[in-house]
């Protein structure tokens, strides 16, 4: 776009609008991270979006401008259609497919640099340590790349199986030691293809390794985790392309991403390491120490829901299963009702209650379940106490008392919602099973639980009847 | 770029990075996993910068690629993420 700008008028206009949109990058952020100001946030990082690119186009020496256009428009489009139709259940793969994009994107950016370092025009010459970065930022794409594909099919349900085989992480420790050797030729040595070539398959190939045994429990750790190292690797390639924009949006997520991924692995009692290295769910630790005691006593969810019509605190504990009962409309009908009998309701939620912290958030929202009736684990544990009744619908593994009690659980010091603390707990659950991890719940055996079988979003309009009927 | 300027921007982005999340509330992690999802299709305009300099018909394909995929990155990340803080409201308001 020579001649439409000044050289040296365009070259301030673009580092000025670069610097605009790091600023309103990080303020965005920041106004995300309350919920007041959550969705000005994101509209405010839009512009500094906006912003970036649109000035892009007007780097001096660029050509491909029909190439460039097509490719934002595709791409663009085809996004924009699918996060629109996507159900709110839905969204953890979704962010999953978004962000293997990214990495991927960061991955391409990086061959294209390291091709154009092999023909002599390179830019990148003039960078510090620039090679070096474009390497280890097409590594960390890639991974992040392949691996969120997995993880989007796991979630997606296109990958039931956890795939696990002997040898597995001396082959991980094989690949990545080529990985490395690769990766020094790469930035090191005259340019292969042969290196080239093998280094992104094998990378790939790694990404896909690390990301097959994890089970679909572990996911949403894994998806935060892939989602700070993209950030990593834009800020990578930032540095060897000298984009300020993309050095400190790259940066300032990979440290906040790391940091989502480690509050997230904390509140599942699940340490990172854990995660990536050894296998969840797979039943071969199910074993429980503490004998089970009692028998579970079955209510009917009328009967429940005069319980709830007459008491003064209830407390309701939402978990995965009724979001896929699709439920939540009918607890939040539910609660409006229990509100107008005088009873004081609010929601407890677990960290890791749904699909990723902060999912379950988004779906009673979508019901339209206000904000401020909700509650985290550390604000509501102590409230437990003096609730007539908790009403445990569609969640098992966080209300176990077994994460507390019993040392030999695969959940021992998993944080815990305290449900078995209040005078009554009733129980929504399908059937009689164990959930989503196969351990026996404690919490179901307890005297003051009741078990209500059905189908959540059924039992919930039994009740919403019941509740009118007193 | 010398190497200590480099430096000292990695190390105050990433506790900038840090700062900005520490005290966010739980409600709020799966958005703001979205929104920073969101803030990496940033990538977008390193791969405009690429394509735009790319020479052969292999790089031309790759930085399309860098393209495409940074574009749905942006564009992906920023439709789910206002979908989903759009549905946050407060008791008190109305709607």
């Amino acid at each position: 776009m020579e001649g439409i700008l000044p050289e040296g008028f365009a070259h301030w206009l673009i580092q000025a609008s670069y610097f605009v949109a790091a600023i309103l990058f990080i303020w965005g952020l920041k106004k995300m991270s309350h919920p007041r100001t959550a969705r000005g946030g994101v509209v405010w990082a839009g512009i500094g979006m906006v912003v970036a690119t649109v000035i892009t186009f007007a780097e001096p020496g660029m050509h491909n401008y029909l190439l460039m256009t097509s490719a934002i428009f595709v791409g663009g489009i085809l996004a924009w259609w699918t996060g629109k139709r996507v159900a709110m259940t839905d969204m953890p793969q979704m962010i999953a497919l978004y962000n293997g994009m990214g990495g991927g994107s960061a991955a391409a950016i990086a061959a294209v640099e390291l091709l154009r370092v092999h023909t002599g025009a390179g830019l990148t010459h003039d960078a510090f340590a620039a090679r070096e970065l474009a390497v280890l930022g097409a590594l960390i794409g890639t991974v992040a790349f392949s691996g969120s594909l997995i993880a989007f099919a796991k979630l997606q349900g296109w990958m039931r199986k956890v795939y696990r085989f002997s040898g597995q992480q001396v082959l991980n420790g094989l690949i990545f030691l080529a990985l490395i050797v690769l990766g020094f030729l790469l930035a090191r040595t005259e340019f292969s293809s042969g290196a080239f070539y093998a280094f992104f398959v094998l990378a790939l190939l790694i990404g896909i390794l690390m990301t097959v045994p994890i089970g679909g429990a572990d996911m949403p750790v894994v998806i935060s985790l892939y989602n700070a190292l993209t950030g990593l690797a834009v800020g990578f390639e930032g540095f060897v392309l000298q984009n300020p924009a993309m050095m400190i949006a790259g940066i300032v997520v990979g440290s906040a991403g790391t940091l989502l991924t480690q509050l997230m692995a904390k509140a599942m009692n699940r340490p990172i390491s854990n995660v990536l290295f050894a296998g969840f769910g797979t039943g071969d630790d199910g074993g429980s120490g503490v004998e089970v005691t009692g028998s579970m006593k079955a209510i009917d969810p009328s009967d429940a829901a005069i319980s709830m019509a007459y008491a003064e605190k209830v407390i309701i504990i939402p978990g995965y299963g009724m979001a896929v009962a699709q439920a939540q409309h009918k607890i939040w009908e539910l609660t409006q009702e229990l509100i107008k009998k005088g009873v004081k309701v609010s929601f407890a939620i677990h960290p890791v209650a749904g699909r990723m912290p902060g999912h379950m958030n988004v779906l009673l929202a979508e019901a339209g379940v206000p904000y401020d009736l909700i509650y985290d684990l550390e604000d509501i544990n102590s409230q437990f106490a003096n609730t007539d009744v908790a009403l445990v619908i569609g969640a098992n593994d966080v209300v176990n008392p077994a994460a507390r009690k019993d040392t030999s659980s695969p959940i021992y010091g998993m944080p815990i919602l305290d449900a078995d603390k209040s005078r009554n707990v009733i129980v929504v659950k399908r059937g009689q099973g164990t959930g989503f991890s196969g351990i026996e719940n404690l919490l179901f055996f307890e005297d003051n639980t009741r078990m209500c079988y059905g189908d959540a979003q059924d039992v919930a309009q039994k009740m919403i009847a019941g509740v009118k009927s007193v | 770029m010398e190497g200590f300027i480099a430096l000292y921007i990695f190390m105050l982005a990433a506790f900038t990075g840090y700062e900005v999340i520490s005290k966010v509330p739980v409600i709020l992690h799966t958005p703001l996993m979205s929104g920073s999802n969101f803030v990496h299709g940033i990538v977008l305009v390193g791969a405009m910068v690429a394509l735009g300099h790319a020479d052969t018909t292999t790089e031309q394909v790759i930085g399309f690629i860098a393209v495409l995929l940074g574009a749905g990155n942006a564009v992906g990340g920023y439709v789910v993420t206002e979908r989903m803080l759009e549905m946050f409201k407060s008791s008190k308001e109305e709607g």
